[in-house]
């Protein structure tokens, strides 16, 4: 039961990011800020939960952290959208940026809301968020994330924007010259990524603990999720079944001390590298067959031909 | 791998180049302040502006922009200690950047050197060269692997390096710790055992330096960096085997076709950066500076990212490094110097995050100090060379940063 809990937990955390990034990668920009827009969606959302008085309804507590977790994770993806696309910075080193400025701006933040203790700590209540169906412990994400894929793959192959926004991924130059705007869709893609990363930055924090130090941002979830993208090859079906392959070794993580696997004897150190190794391994085999957008990570510049 | 190449970018015009890292510092400064001053506003609220300032100034600004020179000679020696590893993490992305790979995996590649250093001293007693010798070893052995991965299997290095970053953590962490009575930990301190009382053949030796300081930490590390720039300065600008590694950053089918092996130029050049940023984490931890903390140890070591700035800032340029790894190592020293009871320590990191933010396009500063920026409104990057599209399995658009 423990193993389903968490294994569901991460799965819709690493689906929502992963999806992000799939947004982003689809209009051509590689978004390696996930991981800094986790840590800035989990901190505001999580500043939210403190700040709000206890009196308050839960759904008004559930509206406003995750709504506010999912702005700010627009808006910290703005910074990296404003550098690549306008200024047609490196997106790498852009990305790579933001990762840090996230877990330094979070740390700093934090620390704030402790005005006695000096640890980057923020403690809270997350019992709005969880449920309990049938002696299984679910929590709000799982709708949540389920809606957003459905979501996502409707928007990605069902409609006018999505057809565009792939378009300028896999060929700008094609869609400007049909009347696209390449700009304007590079900013949706990397925006949306910035909403699902958001919360999913907050989704990963909020039902499993109640206390989170922030000097470790979000442990390299948004790395990977973008392994999970990549294992499931920009296409939102199937990185949903790729977020539960990868689910199943990060919970293994979480509650080895507690199940059988205890006998073992392992570290949790070693439950904690599977899920990178398997992405190697995975990454490995796939990668001749690779079905990346093909101009992702090139500026586009109208000029060129 | 396509190339979005920046022939402007360091390309003889020095001092543009220099002129671009400084307004990009100065930017970062000026959040920095900005920073500080929010935070004493929201400690001191209803307080007069002149009041704020003076507070961000005295208790922030003034310990940052003064580094180790705010309590001399202890923290001069302090920043001194910080800059040898920097260096080494800056060579080691510069490096990987001079040769058309991002590596971002310095972070790990400086967790692995530190294990290789740790072990080399604890475990074998060699004295300190050959702690140095292992600690590279072991950087080059976990920079290698991407690079292979890279060459034959066409995974672009930042993915796998991350990935090895982790992995490398967890590792040595679990090595290191041992269940709680590994033979390289210290259970009762919750840490490696101390080297400079129970391995004093294996700490670097200081030369005076210790005295001079008051600070026992500052060894010849900073002097061993910087030979080791100076070195790679001569490689990768003056020697053959430099041209091919450059040369196969700049165009990886055209340096086949002119006879370079492509594949063994790209491992070795991943295999050189992680033995420079092995070599660092040497250079920090035989210095005695601290010792590693497997328990506490969650997040990657800063020094590995920080070294992707000191680079950027450089220009990957190995003279200029040793002075922009003396810059970041200023503002680190001074940040952990501020006042921490007005301001936490990380205020450095946000500057130099900042920094790097603004270094990803400063070409635009250079164009625009160059004066050619409001003439033609050309997007500061020449158009993607004309190669075929990239491979797949890749995450193109790295950079040369030549």
């Amino acid at each position: 039961m423990l193993l389903i809990k968490y294994t569901l937990l991460y799965a819709m955390v690493l689906m929502l990011v992963a999806l992000g990034g799939c947004f982003s990668e689809h209009s051509g920009i590689i978004n390696i800020a996930l991981e800094g827009i986790m840590t800035i969606g989990g901190l505001v959302g999580i500043a939210m939960l403190v700040v709000m008085p206890a009196g308050t309804s839960n759904s008004v507590i559930l509206l406003v952290s995750i709504g506010a977790a999912g702005l700010s994770g627009i808006l910290y993806s703005a910074l990296l959208a404003f550098a690549s696309i306008n200024l047609k910075a490196d997106q790498t080193i852009g990305g790579t940026a933001l990762n840090l400025l996230a877990t330094a701006l979070a740390v700093v933040i934090a620390r704030r809301f402790n005005t006695g203790t000096q640890a980057a700590k923020l403690s809270y209540s997350n019992a709005p968020f969880i449920y309990n169906i049938g002696g299984l412990t679910v929590n709000i994400f799982l709708f949540i994330g389920i809606a957003l894929l459905l979501l996502s793959i409707f928007i990605m192959y069902r409609t006018r924007f999505g057809l565009r926004l792939r378009a300028c991924g896999e060929h700008p130059q094609a869609a400007d010259s049909v009347g696209i705007n390449v700009y304007h869709m590079r900013w949706w893609g990397v925006l949306i990524s910035g909403f699902l990363g958001g919360i999913g930055g907050f989704a990963y924090i909020v039902p499993a603990v109640q206390t989170w130090n922030f000097e470790v941002g979000v442990a390299g979830m948004g790395f990977l999720a973008l392994a999970v993208m990549i294992f499931g090859q920009w296409k939102p079906g199937r990185i949903f079944f790729a977020a539960m392959f990868f689910a199943v070794f990060k919970a293994l993580a979480n509650i080895a001390d507690s199940t059988f696997l205890a006998a073992l004897g392992w570290p949790k150190e070693i439950y904690n590298m599977m899920p990178f190794i398997a992405s190697m391994i995975i990454l490995a085999f796939t990668s001749k067959k690779s079905r990346a957008p093909k101009a992702e990570g090139i500026p586009y510049d109208k000029g060129s031909r | 791998m396509k190339k979005t190449k920046s022939p402007r970018l360091g390309g003889g015009n020095g001092l543009l180049t220099i002129g671009a890292s400084f307004v990009c510092i100065l930017i970062g400064l000026a959040f920095g302040f900005l920073f500080l001053m929010a935070l004493s506003w929201i400690n001191n609220p209803g307080s007069s502006f002149g009041f704020i300032v003076s507070r961000a100034w005295r208790y922030g600004f003034k310990p940052i922009i003064m580094g180790g020179f705010y309590l001399p000679p202890i923290s001069i020696g302090q920043e001194i200690a910080a800059a040898a590893p920097l260096i080494m993490t800056g060579l080691s992305v510069g490096f990987a950047f001079k040769t058309g790979l991002f590596n971002i995996g310095a972070a790990g590649q400086y967790t692995l050197g530190a294990f290789g250093a740790l072990y080399c001293a604890i475990i074998l007693g060699l004295p300190w060269w050959a702690c140095l010798i292992g600690a590279s070893l072991f950087g080059a052995a976990w920079g290698a692997i991407p690079g292979i991965f890279k060459a034959y299997l066409n995974i672009h290095e930042v993915i796998s390096s991350i990935m090895f970053n982790w992995i490398g953590l967890y590792a040595v962490n679990t090595i290191m710790y041992g269940g709680g009575t590994g033979p390289m930990y210290d259970a009762s301190k919750t840490k490696t055992w101390n080297l400079r009382s129970l391995y004093p053949d294996s700490v670097i030796p200081d030369l005076g330096l210790g005295v001079f300081f008051k600070n026992r930490s500052t060894t010849i590390a900073i002097f061993l960096a910087i030979a080791v720039a100076l070195v790679i300065a001569v490689v990768i600008s003056r020697t053959t085997f430099g041209y091919e590694l450059r040369a196969c950053g700049y165009n990886r089918s055209a340096a086949k076709y002119a006879g370079i092996s492509e594949k063994k130029s790209i491992i070795l050049s991943m295999l050189i950066s992680g033995a420079l940023a092995g070599f660092g984490a040497g250079l920090y931890y035989l210095s005695a500076v601290a010792e590693w903390r497997p328990m506490e140890s969650t997040a990657l070591p800063a020094v590995g990212f920080n070294g992707i700035a000191v680079a950027l800032l450089a220009s990957s340029n190995p003279i200029g490094i040793i002075f922009s790894a003396l810059f970041i190592s200023h503002i680190t020293i001074g940040g952990s110097l501020m006042n921490s009871q007005y301001f936490p320590p990380e205020i450095a990191d946000i500057i130099s995050g900042i920094i790097i933010y603004l270094c990803a396009f400063a070409l635009l500063f250079q164009t625009m100090l160059s004066g050619r920026g409001r003439k033609k409104n050309a997007p500061p990057e020449s158009p993607p060379a004309s190669e075929p599209p990239a491979e797949d399995g890749e995450v193109p658009g790295k950079e040369a940063n030549e």
